[in-house]
Parts: C-alpha cells; sequence; structure tokens
C-alpha cells in the first residue's frame, strides 16, 4: 500500500473506534451516560487515539529511516572500484540508480528483459517514457536499481504490515478497557496537552533549524574559505567559476557588504526616526480623535505594503527622480547637465527603506508614548508646563528607553530588509562613503548567491550561509537586547 | 511650634481673614464631559490665604471643581466649562489667559504622588527651569533648598538630592510633589485628596505641612476625610450630585450646619 | 453664602507679573506642534506619491491593443500537403505568424511584394498570435480555408505607442516605432480594427517574455497554493502553542526562553528564513526547487511566530472571571479552554490570522532562495510542480527593461495590493463585528 492509502486506512479506522468505543460506553453504562466517569464521546475518542497514534509515530519513523537504511545498503553493494571514488561522484552514481529504479518501474517486464542486455537503449527508452536521465547507465548500476526497487517493495509491504497490525491492536486493547469507572476524558486530555507542548516546541524547533542549518553550511564554507579572511576581508569578488573547476577560488570579504548594509540601514534610520518619531508624538499628544482615526490607520498602510512594492517604487520612481534632479542641479551650478546621484544609490535604497520604516517606528513609539503614566503628564501642566515642555521634558525622557529598544527593533529590521535593496542599492560591493554611489548589502548578496543554478560544494554557494548566519547573529542581538529593554520598560509602570 | 506661637499665629490669620480678600471667585461654574453635566451652577468663592477643603461623597463633582481652578479639564476630552471663573479679578477662562501662566499661578498636587522619573534635585528644578526662575545654578540651589525646606523634606533628602525621586517613601513623594509646587511660587494650590494613598503617619506629616503653608498660599483642598477637612480647613464646602450644597466656616460647618443633607453626611448617613 | 464681594483686588494695584517667557515658549509649542504635522504630512505624502506612481502606471495594463481583422485561415500556409491526418505534429507547427501577417498587410492594403514593409507589419503582432491561431485550428480543423475574424495581440511597442507611453516627438531612429508603423496604426483605429480592449489575459496567462502576453495566471495559482498551505498549518499550530503558552505553561525557564524565542522569531529577516527552507526542505529532505509546497512551508514558519502573538494576545484579552465560572461549574481546564475562552477569542485570533496572511502573500524575499524566480508557463496542477508567486513575479518584471513591462508591473503590484486591500479590510470588519470589551 502507498503511504497516502495507508493514512486513509487509519482515518477510517480512527472513525470506526471512535464510532464503537462510544457506544461500548454508552451500552456498558447501560444506555445512561451520567452513569459514566466522563461523557460517552471520550471513550471514543480514546479508543480512536489509541488505534491511530502509536500506528502514525511507527509510519513517521518508518518512512524517515528506512530510506537512510536502503540507501546505505545498496551503497555497500556498489562495485569496489566505485566505493574507492570520492563521495561526490559515488553521490552521483546513487543519483543515476535511483533514475534507473524509478525508471525501471514504469517499463514491462519484457522492456526490462530487452534493455538489461544493452544499457546505452535503456536511456532512451526511458526519456520516451518521461524519466531523464543524467548519463549512459552502466550494468552494475541496473543490478543495483533492481536491488533498490526489490527493497523498498519489500520495505513498503513490511511497514503496511506493521502500522496496520499496531493500529488494529491498539484499538483492541483500548476497547476492553472501557469501563464505567474508566476515566477517559483524563486520558484524553492528557493526550491533547502533550499535542499543544509539541505544536509550542516548534518555534523552538525553528530556531535550533535556523542555527543548524547555516551552521553547517557555513562551516562547509569555513573549511574552504578562512574564516579570517571571510569576516576581516574587504574585497569582495567571489568568481563564479564554472562548475567543478577549483582554479579560482575568489575573495569572499564580508567587510564591503557589512559597510554597505550599515550605511543604508543609517541612511534610513535618518529619514524614519525623526519622521516617525513625531508622527507618533503629534498623533498621541496633538492630534484631534477625529484626525487620529483617519491618520493612524493610513499611516500603518505604509506597513502593509510589501517591500517589492517600495522596490520598484525605488527603481522606477526615486531612483530616476534624484538622478535627474541632480543632473539639473549640476547643470544649474557648473552648466554641464552630468547626474552626481545615480540611479541606483545608497541615497534611493536608504530614502526608500526610511519610508517603510516610518510606521514601524510611529507604531512601536506610540505604544511606549501612551504607556507613560498620565499622572506624570497632569504633574508637569499642573506646573504651567507648556505641552512641548511636558513632552521634551517629561514624557520623552520616561519613555527613552522604550524608544530606543523600539528604535532598535527599526534598526534590525533594516539591516535584515532585502527587496528594496535588491532593486535599488547596486551590486557593486565597495567601499566608499559618497551616498549617492551604489553600495551593495549582505543581503543583496545571499540573493544574488543563490539565485541560478546551486551547487552545495561551491564556496561561491555556500557563502551565502556564512553570510546568512552573520546576518541572524547581528539581528538576534539587536533584537533581544531591545526585547530586554522594553520589557524593562513596560514592567516599570505596570 | 508651640501652643503659644501657634496660636498667635491664628490670631494674624484670623484677622487677614475678616478681611474677606477672596482670591478666586467662582460663578455659575457649570462643568459638562460630553452630554453628561458634571457640575451645576456652583457659587463658590476662594479666600486668600485660607485653606479650603471641597467634601462630598464619591462622584459629587468636587474634583472637578478643584480641577476647575487651574483649566486641568482642558486635557480631558470633550470635557467644557461654562459660568466664570475669577483669579484676582481675571477671568481665567478668557481667550487673553493663558493655561501656561495660570498654571503657573495656581499650582496642583495630585491625589496620587506623581514625581517625575528624574532625581528629587531635577523634580524641584523642573518647574522653575521651564518658567525661567532661576539666572543661575546658584539660584535654582537656593529655590530647591528653599522649596524642600517649605515642604519638611530637606532634612529626609538633603544627602541624597540627586537621587531618583521614585525611591522615595509614598508621604516622601507627596511632599515632594507638594515642594515641586511650591518651587513655583504658585499663588494658590490645589490638592487633590492628597493623602489618600498615604498611610497615617504620612497623612499627618503632610496635613502639618498644610498647616504651614497657609501664612503665604491660598490652598483649596479635596478630601474624603471629614476629620481631615475639620482639622486642616478653615472654610469648607459640601457638594453633593454636582450642586454646592453648603459653604462655610469649617468650625461651623462640623458643628451647626445649615443644609440638611449636610448634616446628614456629616453624620454618615450617606456618601 | 455666596454673597457677591467685589474683590479688593480690583481696587489696589495689581501685583507685578512675573516675566515666564510666555511668548517664547508659545513660539516653541508652534514649532514643535508644526514638526510633528509636517512629519505626519511627510508619511501620508509619501503613501499617495507611492500610489499614485503605481496606479498611474499601472492602470493601462488591464487594456491591452488588439487589432481586429479577417484572417484566411489558408491552406497554402497551413498544410499545403494536406498531410494533417497522418502527420499529427503538421498542425503543431504550421507557420501561424504569417497567416496573421498577411491578414493585417491586407487590412492596410500592402503589397505582397513589398518585403520590407510586410516585415514591419509583422512587427507590429505580437509573437503570441503563433499559439493563438495554432489553438484555434487544433481545435477546430474545419476552420483550414475558411475567413474569421480573429482579434490579434499588438505587440508591446505598438500597444505601448497606442496608449501614448513612447514619446512620438524624438526621432524616428531614437524609437521602437516607426513613423509608418504609427500611420498603419492610425489608419486600423480609424477603420475601426485597432482598439483598446479589457485585458483579461494579464489574470490568466503565465509567464512570457513578450510583455503583451505576460500575465499573473500562473504566480495567481501558485500563490494561493502557498496561503492555502500556511493557512491550514499554521493556524492550528500557531493555536495549539499559544493555547499551551497562554494556559498551561509553567512559568518557568524553558517557557521563558520559548516567549523570547518567539518575539524573536517575529523579527528574523524573512531571507533567513529563505535560507533555511532552502538548506532545508531542498537541500535536505530533498523536496523540488520552486514548488509551492516548499514555499508555503518556508512561508508558514514565517508567519507562525506573528499568529502566536496574535492568538496569545486574544486569549489573554478574555477575562479570567468567564474561566472561573466555567471552572466553578465543574469543568475540566481543557473543557473551559475549548468551550468557552477559545471561541471568545476567535475574531482576534482570525484578525491576526488574516494579517499574517496578508504579510506572507507580499513576501517575496525567501522566495528568492528556494527558486520561485522560474519561468514558469504552464499552470501549476499540483503544490509539488514548478510555480511562481505573485510578489516574485513582480520582482522578475521589475527586472525586464523593455516599456510594456512597467506598465504590466504595475499592473501586477495593483493585483497584489487589491488582494491585500480585501484581506486587511476584511480583517478590520471582523474586529469591527466581533469587537467585544469586558
Amino acid at each position: 500500500m502507498s503511504t497516502p492509502l495507508i493514512l486513509l486506512a487509519l482515518a477510517i479506522i480512527a472513525i470506526a473506534c471512535y464510532v464503537a468505543g462510544t457506544r461500548r460506553a454508552l451500552a456498558i453504562a447501560g444506555g445512561l451516560s451520567s452513569n459514566l466517569h466522563s461523557r460517552q464521546g471520550y471513550y471514543g475518542s480514546f479508543v480512536a487515539i489509541c488505534a491511530t497514534v502509536p500506528a502514525a509515530i511507527v509510519l513517521a519513523v518508518w518512512l524517515i529511516a528506512s530510506p537512510f537504511y536502503i540507501n546505505s545498503t545498496v551503497m555497500s553493494g556498489f562495485p569496489e572500484e566505485v566505493k574507492t571514488q570520492s563521495e561526490a561522484q559515488q553521490g552521483l552514481s546513487f543519483g543515476m540508480v535511483g533514475g534507473l529504479a524509478r525508471g525501471m518501474d514504469v517499463l514491462t517486464l519484457e522492456e526490462i528483459d530487452a534493455v538489461s542486455a544493452n544499457p546505452a537503449e535503456l536511456r532512451s527508452l526511458l526519456g520516451t517514457k518521461g524519466v531523464a536521465l543524467a548519463g549512459d547507465p552502466e550494468p552494475w548500476m541496473v543490478v543495483s536499481a533492481g536491488d533498490l526497487n526489490a527493497m523498498q517493495k519489500i520495505s513498503s509491504r513490511i511497514m503496511t504490515a506493521v502500522v496496520l497490525i499496531i493500529a488494529l491492536a491498539g484499538a483492541g486493547l483500548s476497547y476492553v478497557r472501557i469501563a464505567p469507572r474508566f476515566r477517559a476524558r483524563n486520558r484524553v486530555e492528557k493526550v491533547i496537552l502533550s499535542a499543544l507542548v509539541l505544536a509550542s516546541s516548534i518555534a523552538i524547533v525553528t530556531t535550533i533549524g535556523i542555527v543548524m542549518s547555516m551552521l553547517t553550511e557555513a562551516t562547509h564554507f569555513f573549511g574552504r574559505v578562512s574564516p579570517w579572511e571571510f569576516f576581516f576581508g574587504t574585497v569582495w569578488d567571489p568568481r563564479f567559476a564554472a562548475a567543478g573547476a577549483t582554479a579560482s577560488e575568489g575573495q569572499f570579504g564580508l567587510i564591503p557588504l557589512l559597510a554597505g548594509t550599515l550605511y543604508i540601514g543609517f541612511v534610513a534610520m535618518l529619514v524614519a526616526v525623526p519622521v516617525g518619531l513625531f508622527s507618533a508624538i503629534y498623533m498621541s499628544e496633538y492630534a484631534s480623535p477625529r484626525v487620529r482615526s483617519i491618520a493612524k490607520p493610513l499611516l500603518e498602510v505604509l506597513a502593509g505594503i510589501p517591500t517589492i512594492v517600495y522596490g520598484f517604487f525605488a527603481l522606477t520612481s526615486v531612483g530616476p527622480f534624484l538622478r535627474d534632479i541632480s543632473a539639473q542641479l549640476s547643470g544649474l551650478t557648473t552648466g554641464e547637465y552630468a547626474n552626481f546621484i545615480q540611479a541606483q544609490s545608497v541615497l534611493t535604497a536608504g530614502f526608500v527603506m526610511g519610508i517603510m520604516l516610518i510606521p514601524y517606528v510611529s507604531s512601536l513609539s506610540d505604544d511606549i508614548i501612551t504607556a507613560v503614566p498620565r499622572a506624570l503628564r497632569d504633574g508637569s501642566l499642573g506646573l504651567g508646563a507648556t505641552k512641548s515642555e511636558t513632552i521634551k521634558k517629561v514624557v520623552m525622557p520616561a519613555a527613552l528607553p522604550g524608544v530606543v529598544g523600539a528604535l532598535l527593533m527599526t534598526a534590525s529590521r533594516a539591516i535584515g530588509e532585502t527587496m528594496i535593496v535588491v532593486l535599488a542599492a547596486g551590486v557593486a560591493a565597495r567601499m566608499q562613503l559618497n551616498p549617492f554611489e551604489p553600495m551593495t548589502t549582505v543581503t543583496v548578496k545571499i540573493v544574488s548567491q543563490l539565485t541560478g543554478d546551486l551547487e552545495f560544494t561551491s564556496p561561491q554557494t555556500l557563502v551565502a550561509f556564512a553570510l546568512g548566519i552573520t546576518l541572524f547573529a547581528i539581528t538576534l542581538c539587536l533584537n533581544i537586547y531591545a526585547l530586554f529593554i522594553v520589557r524593562k520598560y513596560r514592567e516599570q509602570y505596570e | 511650634m508651640n501652643m503659644m506661637s501657634e496660636a498667635a499665629v491664628e490670631k494674624a490669620l484670623d484677622k487677614k481673614m475678616t478681611d474677606m480678600s477672596y482670591k478666586m471667585i467662582g460663578n455659575d461654574v457649570s462643568v459638562y464631559y460630553g452630554e453628561k453635566r458634571a457640575l451645576f451652577d456652583v457659587n463658590l468663592n476662594v479666600r486668600e490665604n485660607t485653606v479650603t477643603a471641597l467634601i462630598g461623597p464619591s462622584g459629587c463633582g468636587k474634583s472637578t471643581f478643584l480641577r476647575t481652578l487651574n483649566r486641568m479639564n482642558d486635557t480631558i476630552e470633550g470635557c467644557r466649562v461654562t459660568g466664570k471663573i475669577t483669579l484676582d479679578n481675571d477671568d481665567i477662562y478668557d481667550k487673553e489667559i493663558d493655561v501656561v501662566e495660570l498654571r503657573a499661578r495656581v499650582g496642583m498636587v495630585f491625589q496620587k504622588p506623581n514625581p517625575f522619573p528624574k532625581s528629587i534635585y531635577e523634580n524641584i528644578a523642573y518647574g522653575p527651569r521651564i518658567h525661567g526662575l532661576a539666572r543661575n545654578k546658584a539660584d535654582m540651589d537656593q529655590i530647591v533648598e528653599a522649596s524642600l525646606q517649605r515642604a519638611g523634606l530637606w532634612t529626609e533628602v538633603k544627602d541624597r538630592l540627586h537621587e531618583g525621586g521614585t525611591g522615595l517613601s509614598g508621604g516622601q513623594q507627596q511632599r515632594l510633589c507638594i515642594a515641586r509646587a511650591v518651587a513655583v511660587s504658585p499663588e494658590v494650590i490645589l490638592m487633590d485628596e492628597p493623602c489618600s494613598a498615604l498611610d497615617p503617619i504620612a497623612t499627618a506629616k503632610v496635613e502639618e505641612l498644610i498647616h504651614e503653608l497657609r501664612a503665604n498660599y491660598t490652598i483649596v483642598i479635596v478630601t474624603h476625610s471629614m476629620q481631615q477637612a475639620a482639622r486642616v480647613s478653615q472654610r469648607t464646602a459640601m457638594f453633593h450630585l454636582g450642586q454646592l450644597v453648603e459653604e462655610n466656616d469649617t468650625d461651623k460647618m462640623f458643628t451647626n450646619p445649615d443644609d440638611q443633607r449636610t448634616q446628614d453626611y456629616i453624620m454618615g448617613r450617606f456618601g | 453664602m455666596t454673597d457677591v464681594v467685589s474683590s479688593p483686588a480690583g481696587v489696589l494695584a495689581k501685583p507685578a507679573r512675573r516675566d515666564i517667557g510666555i511668548k517664547r515658549r508659545y513660539a516653541a509649542e508652534r514649532r514643535f506642534r508644526a514638526y510633528g504635522i509636517a512629519a505626519l504630512s511627510f508619511g501620508l505624502l509619501f503613501l499617495a506619491l507611492l500610489l499614485w506612481s503605481v496606479v498611474s502606471k499601472g492602470y493601462t495594463a488591464f487594456q491591452q491593443t488588439m487589432i481586429t481583422v479577417p484572417v484566411e485561415f489558408s491552406e497554402q500556409v497551413i498544410d499545403k500537403d494536406n498531410e494533417r491526418a497522418t502527420d499529427p505534429q503538421k498542425l503543431m507547427t504550421a507557420n501561424y505568424p504569417i497567416i496573421a501577417r498577411n491578414a493585417v498587410a491586407k487590412a492596410l492594403g500592402v503589397a505582397e511584394s513589398n518585403t520590407a514593409d510586410l516585415r514591419a507589419v509583422n512587427q507590429m503582432i505580437s509573437n503570441s498570435v503563433r499559439s493563438q491561431l495554432r489553438d484555434m485550428v487544433v481545435a477546430n480543423p474545419q476552420i483550414i480555408g475558411t475567413t474569421q475574424t480573429v482579434s490579434l495581440l499588438a505587440a508591446g511597442d505598438i500597444d505601448s505607442a497606442w496608449k501614448g507611453q513612447i514619446n512620438l516627438d524624438v526621432s524616428e531612429d531614437n524609437r521602437k516605432v516607426s513613423d509608418k508603423q504609427v500611420g498603419w496604426m492610425n489608419q486600423l483605429a480609424e477603420a475601426g480594427a485597432l482598439a483598446k480592449h479589457f485585458n483579461g489575459g494579464i489574470f490568466f496567462n503565465g509567464a512570457s517574455s513578450r510583455p503583451e502576453a505576460a500575465g499573473v495566471g500562473v504566480a495567481l495559482i501558485g500563490s494561493f497554493y502557498m496561503m492555502l498551505i500556511v493557512l491550514v498549518l499554521s493556524l492550528p499550530i500557531g493555536v495549539a502553542a499559544s493555547i499551551y503558552l497562554e494556559e498551561f505553561a509553567p512559568k518557568n525557564r524553558l517557557t521563558d526562553l520559548i516567549e523570547v524565542n518567539i518575539n524573536n522569531l517575529a523579527a528574523v529577516p524573512s531571507i533567513v528564513y529563505g535560507l533555511l527552507g532552502l538548506a532545508v526542505f531542498v537541500n535536505f529532505m530533498g523536496l523540488p526547487r520552486s514548488a509551492s509546497l516548499v514555499g508555503g512551508l518556508v512561508l508558514t514558519l514565517m508567519t507562525l511566530p506573528t499568529i502566536i502573538i496574535a492568538t496569545r494576545a486574544a486569549l489573554k484579552a478574555v477575562p479570567p472571571s468567564i474561566r472561573a465560572a466555567a471552572l466553578g461549574l465543574g469543568a475540566s481546564k481543557m473543557q473551559t479552554i475549548f468551550h468557552h475562552v477559545l471561541p471568545l477569542a476567535m475574531p482576534g485570533i482570525l484578525t491576526g490570522t488574516i494579517i499574517g496572511l496578508a504579510h506572507a502573500l507580499g513576501e517575496t524575499a525567501p522566495l528568492l532562495l528556494i527558486g520561485m524566480v522560474a519561468f514558469v508557463a504552464n499552470y501549476p496542477t499540483t503544490p509539488m510542480d514548478p510555480s511562481t508567486a505573485l510578489p516574485v513575479q513582480i520582482y522578475m518584471w521589475a527586472n525586464e527593461a523593455e516599456r510594456a513591462f512597467v506598465e504590466r508591473t504595475s499592473g501586477a503590484i495593483i493585483i497584489l495590493l487589491l488582494f491585500l486591500i480585501v484581506m486587511n479590510v476584511g480583517a478590520i470588519l471582523l474586529r469591527r463585528r466581533f469587537e467585544r470589551r469586558w
């Protein structure tokens, strides 16, 4: 049976168990559900859970584990000369075997007999059936593929049998346990609780997944390029080499990317912080409820617009506008109409990113500012301070730690932003200070290293993970520090 | 302060009281919160260098009236005031009158101590600084010390002026807030149940302070406690359901009130 | 008692007022307020500019210039040796563009011998007529030999020129449409053959290198699959996790860690999720690249923290008195939560989920890494097939140089924004409808 069929069978068993369990519980109670410890549905659920959960767990483990076992058995059956080859070569061969095995499934027995003598024809035959092979198969591969298919078939049969037996056994054992004083509800609730725990552990698993996956790939990268060169190198020139060629390794200096990231983020904050902060102050302290009820959602629309739209806006509107205006300016001052602002530049990307960040700054600091107790405001106003004096000298100093936390969170968003910089910042990894010139960022390079054909062995691909873990580490520190500050700040006024 | 001098002070003050100089005059004052009317045509005058206590059951409008006196009601959305309130004959709701200047002359102490999250020194210095009352650091130091002296807090905090104001005890915090109000040299100080968040000992200290402040300031205090009103005030006004029931000398009020409702309230029949 | 006594202050000279710098302080007050208004206006101005820029560039994408002419399905061209019964490939590979070109040339009165003019005519029709006419013939071979009136897509440059997006005042050499073609364009328009029609293709077509035939059909399907996966996975998992953390979890180091973790995950750059997806789902688990399944899984992980945070807030907003009431009646904790707390929190949870989904719908960066930047012309039938997504399609079109693609990109952005508006308005209505104040 195939996996979906087994799942379907399990579902049917579950429904049957639920119905049977419910009926039996009611029957034992003499038709009066008040004689039971739990409502009769819990007994049905209990039987259904006992039948399906262990079976499903076995199924999952089998599905994950068996390919490893089968693959290693098949690979150990490879000819000696293949086994002495490099790991990558063996991987390629195994891929061929796998393809062959899939292909042989769609062939009839006669066809297999006909071509096993002549493997070269096999490839073209499989081609017509829609299975593409990377190269001409060798005779031993056909044998291995046969082994593979046979083992997979046996494994699938055993799995079906085991899963179904466990399901039926679970159903039977739990069915007989039904009794009026049996605490079915407590059992069922325990299972639900474990499901809840499992769900909440996904958050942890995701973090572990992020760290582990990136660390693994980054370690492979650092096996090729020394961490010193990566973290302190000032030249970024990865030199895409043809697959397999090892002649040019390229240079992977992080510094120019980091410089670009921080520079663009800085420009963005320069736009977002004053605008966002003053908007928040105006809306929370001055605006009438009517104005606030219109302006606040409108400003939040800015946060709902996908970053790709900002990127497009930067690419087609802001960039060309800045370029043309700079040409006009230089024309007016020097008489020579040469643009000194590039269409793709630190300024363009930073400015548009700043606009994107305005609602983050304003809504985060709005929360913080409104958390300042009214009593403090009254105290200051009661002494005869003007509104702005109260804000500048009492409210903002009191809100400062919270606002700093909010700004750190915003900064982490600026550093991790991708689409705007991909479209508007440029791709040249340069170290310079002119905001009118293009620079590039860590995120841009992650994207450009990973689009197109990938080879998980070349440093050109792996460097993206090293960049990724650097980015993750930076934003993690910023976020955790910011969360810490904001939490402390909130506790102060609760 | 010994008995003799206290009696002398009382006498001097009583003499002053007979001059009947009204610091603030409220004429037909009504307050609306949106559609709801909270105060009905209140006529109440506040005498200079006198402690006037506003009493009455919860929600009777005494705090609302207090807040009209320095226009703190302006900070509440949807609040509207009609009628006329004067401070030294100037209509404080006149367009010409500046609310900042008004509040500099009519200071306020709130129900809950609300020191700014700054040092003790900065808490006191804040008012004089925004109003530009000190010409230099020495001036400011002097204002701070004098204000803390007046609030009877100086000896307790003089060694930790630069520590946070929020680290003080509740009673100390409230006296700090009073010192903060005094530092601006207001003419009138409004106190909105200043002792409701304090323990009896701290309350006694604050009451003593109010007593002393009377010599230099006109004080209006809202209180829930009849005993407190009797202890600290010379005049008492009784509010009920948004109306001024009676205003009288404190002594008379608590012994022989004119209005039956005052009698009932003082006897504890409602409220 | 309230006798009016005239204050002696009226008689006495007023005491000198202290100078507390009112004028200067009010100037500062006004300045400060002006900064606030300026900042707010700045933000709103750019919102308006952004939307205006997208809409003004993009609304024309929903119209497409078509040339409607009688097309003769000449047997001579399609199948001159009459082999279509024996060779099915014949109808597939016939030279259909010639038929279309001849039809337009005839309508314009261009001689068949004038090869230069014929080439210019050919440039006016989209290359996609090949598949358009081929599909007509394959579906109904009877039309061979007849003449049918067919609406043909105009080429991208003609489309742009007709919509007035190409400046025809610059010299002929510097633009992609010649004076002669402009003349023809006007001639066809006068005859009623060339006109703008509603462009359904932008909604239904797949990827194409020709802007006039390109559409977001595949991207819409891909995005739909991904949203479905995100919804089906993240809503139950997110709600389950929140219930545990909010209602059951003991307050200890571990739950504190999970708490910090979730808040941090919500702030991790989205591109990091792309790296995770690439390393785990594609490289380790061997799921196909470019599949909407992988995209959906990645977006699920990305959306989960948002949903968990929203759900926890919604659960927290249900007052403890409700829990106490149910527990007091002898309900178990689990029953209390599932029977009372969860239904009351549901509007808040759904609002948070919709907002999370809207965010996921507009997310681009992680999808680039898992290979959804693909040229996919055919509809994906399952989530395992190669596909692309709406924002990724926008990204790919934004990188195209042709003028007509700028219009298409803006058009696609308008479609994306419409979806987002619908979702967000839905969330707002939901909140308004079911909002409960305790």
